[in-house]
């Protein structure tokens, strides 16, 4: 690993002027941006260490639950308004990683994650992603694991976080500090399609810094599944998962949310089946035809065309466990 | 060619003389060096500044208690926990497997959580208590999961052993070692590459049915 200076400061106006410098990088948890430096992708001058401030706090809101930047996985998805109010925040979380690794990492870090894909972590091929214009190893090579939808020919990678997609169907909103103030997002705005700028993973300027999240309270905690299907049966990363969350009057679907992960440069919120849902009896048949909606614009590559049915059965699937007809 | 051991020579250096030779290699090296050193060390040298501001950028103070035991130790910022542990302490009980965190061997408490130490800047747990293996037995007197991964084989080749132990022992501590299907979701951090698993779940369960103090 390269050699680099390390500060950590503590206050949040001392941390946005460290990171306003060419090579900086901020550290939380380290899981990933330690992985990636020992492996020569990212070799930054210089570590900002974040964790002295106050940023871990899970408190309820007027309108809902805020989530501390630095709060820990493992903590949040074991925390008791987490698993009353959002079920499905804390079963994503828990599918994701290990034990050891949900001890370390943050909400922030987990959001700021890099794509797993090899071509990526691989400093010997092309990878548009980590160095602009040197190509894409994965559009000819093996791409099994890749993206079925809003892929770029410049990038085919998927985003790997669970937890990013309970929060994008949760209506999650990101609370982001900069020299000029703080702003608001919704989740599904934070990251991007990788386009023509597969280098850039989501909206945070480089002088920016995640303080935390905030998810709306909402009628889904009583109907909500995390579906993770993977290579074995933990600690993995996702071919394809969905976050399923139903608000079910009388048998009646009420409201949906949908979002799925493995499939895409970013969560893939899936605004088209949700609708579909509303209205609908609580049946297979109805899930199966949100799913059908779902797949529209879905394009595998050579090794992963299997997702194109993987994902439709694992939308129905989720929404079976969801509603409570499994 | 000058020099009879000429078979790693190129030929367009045919007139260089031992002692030219000598001092391209001196002069390429020291240039391969400064390539590698990082660009603060460069400034600092190309500015003609004292050392000692240079010594800033690559050690950082840091003390930690290992296993009940305090140490102040200088720490270059890049160094993993693992090799802390390992190159500094001389604790080699921690094992590094993959050392990219996908494996658990290296797995260790820190305040009492357990995490992948080679995924652990060792700058980032000042002023923290760190668990290694050899911290579990209380003198001659192993800890009740060493005992119990003896009773039931719970390993073959023994590599991944430590950070199974300090996984099980945290396991159990966290409230995750209730059923044998909880245990395998639990412990799914760590990798058995012998496929001793059958029997690492079998220790656990024993520990924690029999309610010692873990």
């Amino acid at each position: 690993m390269k050699q680099f200076q390390y500060v950590h400061p503590s206050t949040q106006q001392s941390v946005l002027d460290a990171i306003n410098k060419p090579g900086t990088k901020i550290i939380a948890g380290g899981t990933n941006l330690v992985d990636l430096m020992k492996r020569g992708v990212t070799a930054p001058d210089k570590l900002v260490d974040i964790n002295r401030l106050p940023l871990k706090g899970i408190t309820a809101t007027k309108t809902g639950l805020h989530i501390g930047a630095l709060a820990l996985n493992s903590v949040v998805s074991e925390d008791n308004l987490v698993v009353e109010k959002q079920p499905l925040l804390s079963m994503a979380l828990k599918s994701g990683a290990s034990p050891q690794l949900r001890n370390m990492a943050t909400v922030g870090g987990n959001m700021m994650q890099r794509t797993r894909c090899t071509y990526f972590y691989d400093i010997t091929m092309p990878c548009n992603k980590r160095e602009p214009g040197s190509g894409c190893g994965a559009l000819e090579g093996f791409n099994r694991m890749h993206a079925i939808f809003g892929a770029s020919p410049q990038c085919i990678a998927v985003h790997p976080s669970d937890m990013c997609v309970g929060l994008a169907a949760l209506d999650a909103v990101v609370v982001i500090a900069g020299r000029k103030g703080e702003r608001r997002i919704p989740f599904t705005g934070f990251h991007r399609l990788a386009e023509d700028h597969p280098e850039t993973d989501n909206h945070l300027a480089k002088d920016e810094l995640i303080i935390g999240v905030e998810i709306p309270d909402n009628n889904f905690a009583k109907h909500s599944y995390y579906l993770k299907v993977r290579d074995r049966q933990s600690y993995a990363f996702a071919l394809v998962s969905v976050a399923a969350a139903l608000d079910i009057d009388n048998g009646t679907i009420r409201q949906a949310r949908l979002a799925m992960g493995g499939v895409a440069h970013k969560p893939w919120r899936l605004f088209d089946a949700e609708k579909a849902l509303i209205g609908k009896p609580v049946s297979e048949e109805s899930f199966k035809q949100a799913a059908q909606i779902a797949m529209q614009g879905a394009k595998a590559y050579q090794y992963n065309a299997f997702k194109l049915k993987l994902a439709p059965a694992s939308i129905t699937e989720a929404l079976k466990h969801a509603s409570g007809l499994v | 060619m000058t020099s009879k051991n000429s078979c790693i020579e190129p030929e367009n250096e045919g007139n260089l003389t031992d002692a030219t030779r000598r001092d391209f290699l001196k002069q390429s090296t020291l240039l391969t060096a400064i390539a590698l050193t990082p660009a603060p060390l460069v400034k600092a040298a190309e500015n003609g500044w004292d050392e000692k501001i240079a010594d800033v950028y690559e050690k950082v103070p840091v003390n930690i208690e290992v296993n009940g035991v305090k140490h102040q130790l200088s720490v270059e910022p890049r160094a993993t926990l693992l090799d802390l542990l390992r190159e500094q302490l001389d604790l080699t009980g921690t094992k590094k497997g993959c050392d990219y965190g996908q494996c658990g061997a290296c797995t260790v408490h820190v305040d009492g959580h357990r995490v992948n130490s080679c995924l652990t800047l060792g700058v980032m747990v000042n002023g923290k208590k760190i668990t290694t293996i050899e911290g579990l037995a209380k003198g001659d007197q192993l800890h009740p999961m060493q005992e119990s991964f003896l009773k039931h084989d719970g390993f073959q080749c023994g590599y991944c052993t430590p950070g199974q132990i300090m996984s099980a022992v945290a396991c159990i501590r966290e409230g995750h070692a209730n059923s044998a299907t909880e245990i395998r979701e639990y412990m799914s951090g760590n990798i058995c590459r012998c496929g001793a698993y059958p029997n690492i779940i079998s220790a656990i369960q024993e520990v924690k049915e029999g309610g010692q103090e873990v």
